[in-house]
């Protein structure tokens, strides 16, 4: 069953009197569970692409549907409780929030977003920090923390509202090689216990090898390519 | 954790920035709770002074007396009918305490070498320690009396130090004092000068006091008729509802040419202290102000760069589902919890200060009195509106930063570097 449904999806950008096109009218489909990846050179419209489905940005055209919801049909207010309830975001950057410990940077869209009682919290987080592997990192703050330790902790902390859809910009840009495997066959695993599904924009190979369906944006257009070795049924 | 742990570690994290802020709130705090607790009490001491020893809380006339107090003139005196009304309303109002009848008037006073011109009061002296119980503590020096005596007896004058000065007149010193009557004749009694008043600014302030009957005898008044009663209340604050119900009653009351009888007079329509007391009052609004510009412009400051620094931090929390309006709580905390700290600090500070200017027991001089000792208070009413001021204009600065901290747009503000 399709998580993310696009149809004729575009997005234009204005600037004075200049329409600039990043995605020109697309279709596509990605299955529930699935853990695939949007690739294409810089300003191709892959983050474009992964913040629409996100709810932060809005297609100029067409429809986007993501659990169901029509993105397009979505107020300030709206939007944020729908990413709330069904999107967990990873970055680049980690993008810890630098004056909470680890635990309370998983805890935090539990307890500021969606207001789950200290019990169940408590148990979730910890759940989650062993889940990755950062538990004995509990207390600290992000500065404390390595790269790969962060990136844990910004999984972990994507995961913790049970978010169906998990959008991964660049996760592994600002890791090194070993810890980049690590923290995608930490994603990978967390796809297969919790049944959420990734989708990355990324240029790393290794997330390309790993991905089970890659949809290649060129030039404001898109094509779907599953990957032999790894796709599950059901991308289009 | 929840929204006030996030805006206190916020507001940590730039420790010289908040340290900063606060100790500038403090400051201000601090400024204008002192200038409010000594000029509170310079005012209060001041206005104690004229009220308790002089012309009591209110005062009340005949109609047209207070226009042509400058020649205390007879002829407006109050009718024994009068003064019965009156004396049978102010029996009623649970706000007086008690109340003096006085007659006034100009005449001459001579030490039988030089004459000069004075003001005096005849006064009943039991009524008048009632109504004005700080007037014998303006006496520099008095005839030595028995214990429980009046502190005035009938042949006995009270003059202002200026003249004792002015005629070397002493305590125990003959004179005579010569006065015009209402129907133009002039009579002349002698006296013992039996104490010499302090002088205070104003009304009255330079006048010497009579025992009433003397007066009577002196100006020949045949009637119990008297210039003024002078009204004091259980409490300087019942001032204006004493003034609404004498307004109401006395107040309504008219002639025999339908015009009204009384006019009633609080102590601030009469002494030119009022004047600086208002003066005194616009100082602390005007020192309310600049504490209150102090506190929005550097919690301004401090919060738009807040939001400055922390854009892609907003975008990460919008991203993740957080409401706009919980983005504008954060922020808003952050502007109160300097606020609160900052006030809360400057009364600490204040109070502390407040002691130690108490104990230091510092003395002025106000015109002509000196060694006046200045006794700083802070009232819980100073403390909470200071208080309710800081915290106020924090939370007001804070609010615009915060409300385009919560309008920010996610992907703008995760796109910031």
């Amino acid at each position: 069953m399709p998580i993310v449904e696009a149809r004729q999806i575009s997005k234009t950008y204005r600037s004075g009197d200049i329409h600039v096109e990043a995605i020109h009218p697309i279709d596509f489909s990605i299955d529930t569970g699935a853990f695939v990846a949007f690739v294409g050179p810089s300003g191709s419209g892959k983050s474009t692409l992964l913040n629409m489905i996100g709810g932060l940005d809005k297609p100029s055209a067409g429809q986007l549907k993501v659990d169901g919801i029509d993105i397009a049909a979505l107020d300030r207010k709206q939007a944020a409780q729908f990413r709330g309830d069904t999107i967990g975001f990873i970055f680049q950057d980690f993008n810890l929030i630098p004056v909470l410990t680890v635990a309370e940077n998983i805890e935090y869209p539990l307890l500021m977003v969606q207001n789950w009682s200290v019990q169940t919290r408590k148990e979730r987080v910890n759940t989650l920090m062993e889940a990755v592997g950062i538990s004995e990192q509990a207390h600290k703050f992000p500065h404390q923390l390595s790269g790969g330790q962060k990136q844990r902790v910004a999984v972990a902390r994507a995961l913790a509202s049970k978010a169906k859809l998990i959008l991964a910009d660049e996760p592994t840009a600002n890791l090194d090689h070993q810890t980049a495997l690590r923290i995608i066959d930490l994603m990978k695993q967390m796809r297969d216990e919790f049944d959420t599904t990734f989708i990355f924009s990324t240029h790393d190979p290794k997330i390309m090898d790993a991905a089970e369906c890659l949809y290649t944006l060129e030039d404001g257009c898109l094509t779907a390519q599953p990957n032999p070795a790894t796709a599950k049924e059901g991308q289009s | 954790m929840k929204i006030l742990r996030i805006a206190a570690r916020n507001l940590l994290r730039y420790r010289r920035r908040t340290l900063l802020t606060t100790l500038l709130i403090t400051l201000g705090v601090m400024a204008m709770l002192l200038f409010v607790s000594t000029s509170g009490s310079f005012k209060a001491m001041m206005v104690g002074q004229i009220t308790d020893s002089m012309m009591g809380h209110l005062q009340i006339h005949k109609k047209g007396y207070v226009s042509s107090i400058d020649s205390l003139p007879l002829t407006m005196n109050m009718k024994p009918k009068m003064v019965e009304k009156a004396a049978e309303q102010l029996a009623q109002m649970p706000q007086v305490e008690a109340w003096s009848e006085r007659v006034k008037f100009g005449a001459m006073f001579s030490n039988f070498a030089e004459t000069t011109s004075i003001r005096v009061n005849g006064v009943d002296p039991q009524r008048e320690i009632q109504a004005c119980p700080e007037l014998p503590n303006r006496l520099l020096s008095q005839l030595d009396s028995k214990a429980g005596a009046p502190f005035l007896e009938r042949g006995q004058l009270i003059i202002p130090e200026l003249i004792a000065k002015g005629l070397k007149v002493n305590v125990g010193d003959p004179v005579v004092l010569v006065a015009t009557n209402r129907d133009g004749s002039v009579n002349g009694i002698n006296f013992v000068v039996s104490g010499i008043l302090e002088g205070l600014s104003g009304p009255g302030g330079r006048d010497g006091y009579l025992h009433i009957d003397d007066a009577r005898e002196l100006l020949r008044l045949e009637d119990n008729e008297i210039s003024e009663i002078a009204v004091r209340l259980k409490s300087p604050e019942q001032q204006p509802v004493a003034m609404q119900t004498l307004q109401k009653t006395l107040g309504s009351l008219t002639n025999q040419q339908g015009k009204p009888a009384f006019e009633i007079h609080g102590w601030d329509k009469l002494s030119p202290f009022a004047n600086i007391a208002k003066m005194i009052d616009l100082m602390t609004l005007f020192i309310n102000v600049m504490l209150v510009a102090i506190v929005l412009i550097s919690v301004m400051n401090v919060m738009i760069m807040a939001v400055y620094e922390r854009v892609r931090e907003i975008g990460t929390l919008a991203a993740m589902g957080t409401q706009p309006n919980t983005i504008l709580k954060l922020f808003v905390t952050e502007g109160l919890l300097l606020g609160l700290v900052g006030a809360l600090l400057g009364i600490l500070l204040s109070i502390a200060t407040v002691l130690v200017l108490q104990q230091a027991q510092i003395s002025f001089d106000f015109g002509r009195q000196s060694g006046l000792i200045l006794h700083p208070e802070l009232t819980l009413s100073d403390l909470m509106w200071a208080s309710l001021m800081v915290i106020s204009a924090a939370v007001l600065a804070s609010l615009q930063p915060a409300w385009k901290a919560s309008r920010l747009n996610p992907v703008d503000a995760l796109r910031q570097v």
